[in-house]
């Protein structure tokens, strides 16, 4: 008994002694990080290196457009052109019009009703007397805010490391491949539009290998537009190497996987 | 034993496995400007142009397949072919193995490459397609057909081309049949005519005596179902192609108007008046039964099967306003699906099924659009002085429908035009005709 006891208290030193000393050592790699994280993350917020799409130009003229035809509706006046398709015709009895159907395209339900408040939500009323207790804990909130946001920051340094590439390198790789993309306008926007192409790059940029990894779809029955998609993919890539890469660090990105989905912009 | 495991354990801890992820990037944006394709002239030998020459008047017809070839994908709106002056490889050399550097020189991305000869007094038209980047052969078909046919090979070439790099299917191998209309506005002469959908090859099916409008074409292409005012009494009639028989649809004492074949092409569906009430009926062309299908002192008119043949898209006034309505098709379950300000009317069902075509009149301007068949997603696709009329493609991506012209204060400048439009709205195409020309439908692939 004793003995076990020895034994297992024993691996667990070990256990606390390697934890504690070896693996921080072991899992330390080269940081490449920009020196000024927050400063670069301000910039992509306010300024994209990404070209405006065209299509999204379009989709946001053609709203504006809409918008304004609707706000310039006026009341309809019935005017029917003499055409067999529409015509009125002359014996039309009038007493059979019936009333305008008063319905909208989509209706919003207005609760008429008068709304009684639940014990609940008269809790969370606003009450002077504990007003103080309030500002105590608004200011413990805001402690606890900060302490958080400095956290975010140290794990969004630390999965920018392990992830390979900066939001810039990132942004920079997007706006290249979306200027050599075409997209075959003629694929079904309801089916799943992604492709999945598996990279293996040179140091320089350029594509050694390309590989499609839901490759076996592109013989499935009702699949075929997944080839045309999945081809004009290809196409992208081969079209813009060398790929803009970063400079430094090939180890991180020689392999990549790029996922082309063409959903959103075939939907809007 | 223990010994093993504590190894087992000891080696796990020092060397832990090291797992780098992939670097994972989202490409959710690409370009949405047509693809550059280079059609190079098919290739023929000297010997074949010259019996070609003599047979047909043509001087190359490879070059004219090309052209016609051309001509449709960049009417698509979805393809752009490049100048054929900046090909640096010859088409016959091409044909055989081309030099894909060259031709991604030019920023081609597609190359259409072929050869045209004749064999026992046939025509054969063979062609590849080329993914130039991928540096690989897309596709490759060869035809045999009688040379006065050579029109149609291009348009089944542009077909096939537009299949393999869009995903969808094509519609170049069509007709439009439309109401040929000459003469001033006040004494219009109006004829059925029928044309390729690029405006060749028109033929006139009527002569001009009687008013005729509305034609739609049955699914196999071989009638027509249409409103004449024969002795000035409108009725819907049928007339078959090819043997030119003409007969009225069913026996009814009134106006009849509006027709249009059911999916399957076995009954007519239509509007009749009687006592200034419409309602919507329909007729079985096997044994000429007459079927009521709406019952309401409303104009009820302009009926539309849905592609599965459950449904019927019309347009009623008995809301007060000219509406859309989508019943089953044998008449119940009406349901109001156009909500918006103006009067709808002529709607249509796109061969997909997703969606309804239509013609809205709104402070006096006539728009052609669309919205899905519960009604939702309305968009309007072109606004105009006056146009109606939606007829879709066979693929549902394309429409086509009339556009008429004020009349100055002289009682001049009148004109009707068929005009096509995509989906996107930004694609829209004057189609040319030989005569002024109105009430387009547009035929399903001749071949498939």
């Amino acid at each position: 008994m004793n003995k076990n006891i020895i034994i297992s208290s024993g691996f667990h030193i070990i256990l606390i002694f390697i934890a504690t000393l070896s693996l921080p050592f072991l899992a330390k790699k080269p940081i490449d990080l920009p020196p000024i994280v927050s400063v670069e993350l301000i910039q992509i917020t306010d300024i994209t290196n990404i070209p405006f799409a065209p299509k999204a130009k379009k989709i946001i003229e053609k709203v504006k457009k809409k918008e304004k035809l609707v706000s310039e509706q006026a009341p309809p006046k019935k005017v029917k052109k003499e055409k067999p398709d529409a015509i009125p015709l002359p014996d039309q009895k009038n007493e059979k019009v019936q009333k305008i159907e008063e319905k909208k395209q989509n209706p919003e339900k207005i609760d008429d009703k008068v709304k009684q408040v639940s014990e609940f939500e008269k809790d969370e009323m606003f009450d002077p007397n504990v007003i103080a207790a309030l500002i105590d804990k608004s200011k413990e909130d805001l402690a606890e805010t900060t302490e958080k946001q400095d956290k975010v920051t140290q794990s969004e340094d630390s999965s920018m490391t392990l992830s390979g590439l900066t939001l810039n390198e990132e942004d920079a790789l997007k706006a290249q491949i979306f200027g050599c993309w075409s997209i075959p306008l003629g694929l079904p926007y309801n089916e799943n539009l992604l492709v999945r192409i598996k990279l293996k790059l040179k140091p320089d940029g350029s594509v050694i290998k390309t590989e499609i990894l839901d490759h076996a779809r592109m013989n499935k029955p009702g699949q075929a537009f997944y080839k045309v998609l999945a081809e004009s993919a290809l196409r992208a890539v081969q079209l813009c190497q060398p790929l803009r890469v970063p400079t430094t660090g090939y180890e991180r990105w020689k392999d990549m996987q790029l996922n082309f989905d063409a959903r959103e912009m075939l939907e809007g | 034993m223990i010994n093993r495991n504590l190894i087992l354990i000891l080696l796990l801890i020092f060397f832990p496995l090291k797992a780098t992820a992939l670097i994972k990037v989202d490409i959710t944006r690409g370009n949405l400007s047509p693809l550059p394709v280079a059609v190079a002239s098919l290739f023929s030998s000297e010997e074949d142009k010259k019996k070609l020459n003599k047979e047909l008047k043509i001087d190359d017809i490879g070059l004219e397949i090309s052209n016609i070839v051309e001509n449709n994908l960049q009417q698509s709106g979805l393809f752009n072919p490049l100048d054929k002056e900046a090909f640096l490889q010859k088409p016959d050399i091409a044909h055989l193995k081309p030099r894909f550097e060259d031709w991604a020189l030019i920023k081609a991305q597609a190359l259409i490459t072929g050869k045209v000869n004749l064999q026992d007094n046939k025509l054969r038209v063979e062609f590849r397609l080329w993914d130039v980047l991928a540096g690989k052969e897309m596709l490759a078909l060869a035809f045999t057909t009688v040379p006065k046919n050579w029109r149609r090979v291009g348009h089944i070439i542009s077909d096939k081309v537009y299949e393999r790099l869009t995903g969808e299917k094509g519609y170049f191998d069509t007709r439009i049949i439309y109401v040929a209309e000459e003469g001033p506005k006040t004494q219009r002469v109006k004829k059925l005519a029928i044309m390729d959908q690029d405006g060749f090859n028109t033929k006139y099916l009527t002569l001009g005596n009687e008013l005729v409008l509305t034609p739609r074409f049955n699914p196999t292409n071989q009638m027509v179902t249409y409103l004449s005012y024969f002795k000035n009494l409108p009725r819907v009639y049928l007339l078959d192609i090819e043997t030119g028989i003409q007969e009225v649809v069913g026996d009814f004492a009134g106006m009849t108007f509006a027709p249009r074949f059911s999916p399957n092409g076995k009954k007519i569906i239509m509007s009749f008046a009687k006592d200034g009430n419409s309602d919507i009926y329909t007729m079985d062309l096997e044994n000429r039964i007459v079927e009521r299908i709406t019952n309401h002192p409303s104009i009820d008119t302009s009926p539309s099967y849905s592609p599965d043949g459950n449904y019927i898209a019309f347009n009623s006034d008995r809301s007060g306003y000219q509406q859309i309505y989508v019943m089953k098709s044998n008449g119940k379950n009406v349901k109001r699906i156009s909500f918006g300000k103006g009067l709808y009317g002529t709607p249509v069902w796109s061969p997909r099924g997703d969606l309804i075509a239509f013609t809205k009149l709104h402070k006096g301007k006539f728009y052609i659009g669309v919205m899905r068949t519960d009604g939702k997603g309305e968009r309007l696709l072109t606004e105009n002085f006056y146009q109606e009329a939606p007829s879709w493609s066979p693929n549902g991506r394309v429409l086509i429908f009339y556009r008429e012209t004020k009349t100055d204060s002289k009682g001049e400048g009148f004109s009707a035009k068929l005009w096509s439009i995509d989906l996107t709205g930004y694609n829209e195409r004057l189609i040319e005709t030989e005569t002024d020309a109105s009430d387009p439908s547009w035929s399903s692939l001749l071949s498939n």
